[in-house]
């Protein structure tokens, strides 16, 4: 593997010296393991966040905010106005009181 | 319909995942995984999908360019990094242009060359240090680096397509796309003369190497002194509008509020809004850390990088005693102005605990100030950054 490495990283030092670009390569991002916390509604969430993020998105918002209801609201308005999630109003009820009780504290 | 293995094209296979190491980031909530990615050296993932990794402070201290394996990276849509074949890829020049350029990389890299040295920071750097907290990416100090940037001045692609009558503005997009029917495509622009100022550049290496797959490769926008939400990746498409643009990423995200601090009371809104430009003036003491022990007494070096948005450092200096007293740090290397400008000192200090500041000011007279301030977004903070450390 190393090897492997170390002979790609050559050839592309020596094409881009030969004023060329080197061919696409594999590309493998390690695996994806940030998970949403359990509770009421995380299915929801599950299924409509994660479709455009990962979890950590969600689970490094600031803790300990004097409101989390209004920025959790702000934060699920936004991902149906300026993103476009495909999010119902009861949907995104459903998926608010799960963050609150869930990332709220 | 997310096909990770069609959507990736890249450098480096990652090697397995162990069990990661975690680092903490110094506010609420700031734990995080180093993971290694294509091409990288253990980064702090703030996020996964899409890929936000940012640079671990301590290598600021290796010296004044940031290694492009430790370079950070940030991306909006979940395609990201997309695939690209240099052999097939193509610069789409069009818009109010008297002729549509269709560029593969290799006539790119006909047109004369040029090299540049510039510090590339996300507008929302340090965004975890806002109080009261703000949502978005929850990022300590390490959204930025400088790198020396190689390619061709947009001005020059622009003057072969021949910009015409009327044009107002360029805008940019890249080939990170959305992976479902929703969120807006990127885009960002520039007004007219910004993008034929001679400095804006086309860059396709980093450090004089291919740029990374998650900086951009094959091309990318490189807009020395403003934030890096211009700096386009991947760059595939560049149109010249007779009208601002209007999308989502320039009317609504991206936004300051339009003052001379792009700031307002902590908790309020803003009345009006600009969009994010300049770079504001930042310094940090790289070698030393909070907790951090000195003799007392004898002599301790100090050392740190300050950059601004496009004018240049002109002075940086340091107070042991709370911002009364400043002494003047001396410059090192000047690699261009809108790099990082390495400074260092010595300082004495008698046994007790210190809280060292540090506080550039830029040529054009623009300076730190001691309290942080804030806007909703998190953007632009460059409060005097201060080190605790003891002398015993």
């Amino acid at each position: 593997m190393r090897a492997a490495i170390a002979a790609l990283a050559a050839s592309l030092a020596t094409a881009f010296a030969l004023g060329t670009f080197a061919a696409p390569q594999r590309y493998e991002a390690p695996p994806e393991t940030a998970r949403l916390a359990p509770g009421e509604g995380s299915e929801v969430a599950q299924a409509h966040c994660l479709m455009c993020h990962s979890a950590d998105y969600i689970t490094t918002q600031p803790h300990g905010l004097a409101n989390p209801t209004a920025f959790w609201t702000a934060e699920v308005a936004k991902m149906r106005k300026a993103y476009g999630a495909q999010i119902t109003d009861e949907e995104s009820a459903k998926i608010v009181a799960y963050l609150v009780a869930a990332y709220g504290k | 319909m997310i096909n990770r293995r069609s959507l990736a094209a890249g450098i480096l296979a990652a090697p397995a995942l162990a069990r990661a190491e975690i680092v903490t980031l110094p506010f609420g909530n700031g734990e995080r995984p180093l993971v290694r990615y294509p091409g990288k050296r253990p980064l702090i993932r703030l996020t996964t999908r899409p890929p936000q990794l940012e640079t671990p402070f301590a290598v600021f201290d290796e010296g004044p360019i940031t290694p492009a394996d430790a370079f950070f990276v940030r991306y909006h849509l979940a395609g990201a990094p997309p695939l690209v074949d240099p052999e097939t890829f193509r610069l789409q020049v069009g818009g109010l242009v008297e002729t549509q350029l269709s560029l593969t990389l290799d006539e790119l890299k006909r047109l004369p060359a040029v090299e540049l040295a510039a510090v590339n920071q996300c507008s929302g750097n340090s965004r975890g240090f806002s109080t009261p907290r703000v949502g978005g990416g929850q990022a300590g100090d390490g959204l930025m680096g400088s790198a020396r940037w190689t390619g061709v001045p947009l001005k020059a692609v622009l003057a072969r397509a021949g910009v015409k009558a009327g044009a107002v503005q360029v805008k940019f997009a890249g080939l990170d796309k959305p992976v479902v029917a929703g969120p807006p495509a990127f885009a960002k622009a520039l007004d007219i003369d910004h993008a034929q100022d001679g400095e804006v550049m086309l860059a396709w290496a980093m450090n004089g190497r291919p740029l990374p797959v998650l900086n951009g490769y094959p091309l990318r926008l490189i807009v020395p002194g403003w934030y890096g939400t211009y700096w386009v990746k991947h760059l595939s498409e560049i149109a010249v509008l007779d009208r601002p643009l209007d999308n989502f990423w320039m009317s609504t995200a991206y936004r300051v509020p339009d003052n001379d601090c792009h700031c307002v009371e902590p908790g309020t809104a803003p009345a009006k809004t600009v969009p994010i430009s300049h770079l504001d003036v930042r310094s940090f003491i790289t070698n030393l850390s909070t907790g951090a022990k000195l003799p007392a007494g004898r002599p301790a070096l100090l050392r740190g990088i300050a950059f601004d948005g496009g004018a240049g450092i002109a002075k940086v200096e340091i107070s042991s005693d709370g911002g009364t007293a400043w002494t003047e740090a001396n410059l090192g290397p000047d690699l261009g102005r809108c790099a990082f400008r390495p400074w260092t000192t010595r300082l004495r200090l008698p046994a007790g605990a210190y809280g060292l500041k540090v506080r550039a000011t830029s040529r054009s007279g623009e300076t730190q100030p001691a309290e942080p301030r804030w806007n909703s977004a998190g953007y632009m903070r460059n409060v005097i950054e201060t080190v605790w450390v003891e002398a015993i």
